[in-house]
């Protein structure tokens, strides 16, 4: 990997946490559902099915798969709130948000892939 | 502004850190250049929100930049998701219910850890 490689991985990096941290701002409720988070996981998993399917060079690989969509999704913070709601008794919620995260965010991976490769060329 | 500045650069080096950590794991076999980076950053993001990050710094956007910045990007939720489906569309079922189960049950099991953890030795 070189220096260039590593540049645009922090670039892409950057950017999708912003994305993440402005979303989670505006959407992560306190103590309940937090909507910010489980909205740019699911749509960076759509993002990173699409793009792989596209065969782009490496340098726009990482700057957008493991740039971008690795940045703006998260696998600590979505923990990090789910142990926060077991702990806090909202079992409810809870198993909403875990069983959401999981099974939409791994099917938007999926539809990802389909569209990506319906527009490769 | 100052807080969207340092999450941004930190989230650069957690990008930047979870590759470089992918790379030394990373496995033809099994996706544990993802895994790992996950399980280790949900361990220590319990841990640090659990009260240990208020003792290194007291400056709550270095406090933001280390957890929602570096160690948010650190993780990554995209990678996982790619990886199941494309477990599952090799035909690898038993990988893909096996990396599905150790991201769902490792990642709870590395945040209650890292808060108790946490509440054991730093709070007191």
């Amino acid at each position: 990997m070189t220096f260039a490689d590593l540049a645009i991985i922090g670039l892409g990096g950057g950017i999708g946490t912003l994305i993440r941290y402005i979303l989670a701002l505006k959407w992560n409720a306190t103590r309940s559902l937090p909507i910010g988070t489980l909205f740019v996981n699911w749509s960076g998993s759509f993002l990173i099915g699409f793009i792989a399917m596209l065969n782009l060079n490496s340098l726009w690989t990482y700057f957008i798969i493991s740039g971008i969509a690795g940045g703006m999704t998260t696998f600590s913070t979505l923990n990090k709130e789910l142990v926060i709601l077991w702990k806090d008794g909202k079992r409810k919620i809870f198993f909403f948000y875990l069983i959401g995260t999981y099974s939409i965010g791994i099917f938007f991976a999926y539809l990802g892939i389909v569209a990506g490769r319906l527009l490769a060329p | 502004m100052k807080n969207a500045l340092f999450v941004g650069i930190a989230g650069a080096f957690g990008a930047i850190a979870r590759v470089w950590m992918g790379t030394i794991f990373h496995s033809e076999a099994f996706p544990f250049g993802t895994l790992i980076p996950n399980l280790i950053g949900s361990f220590s993001l319990c841990f640090l929100s659990g009260g240990a990050i208020r003792k290194l710094t007291s400056d709550e956007s270095l406090q933001t930049a280390v957890t929602t910045g570096f160690l948010g990007s650190f993780t990554t939720f995209s990678a996982f998701s790619l990886e199941t489906v494309e477990l599952f569309q090799n035909g690898q079922h038993l990988l893909g219910i096996a990396y599905l189960l150790l991201s769902i049950v490792g990642g709870l099991a590395a945040g209650l850890l890292g808060s108790s953890v946490s509440r054991k030795k730093v709070s007191v």
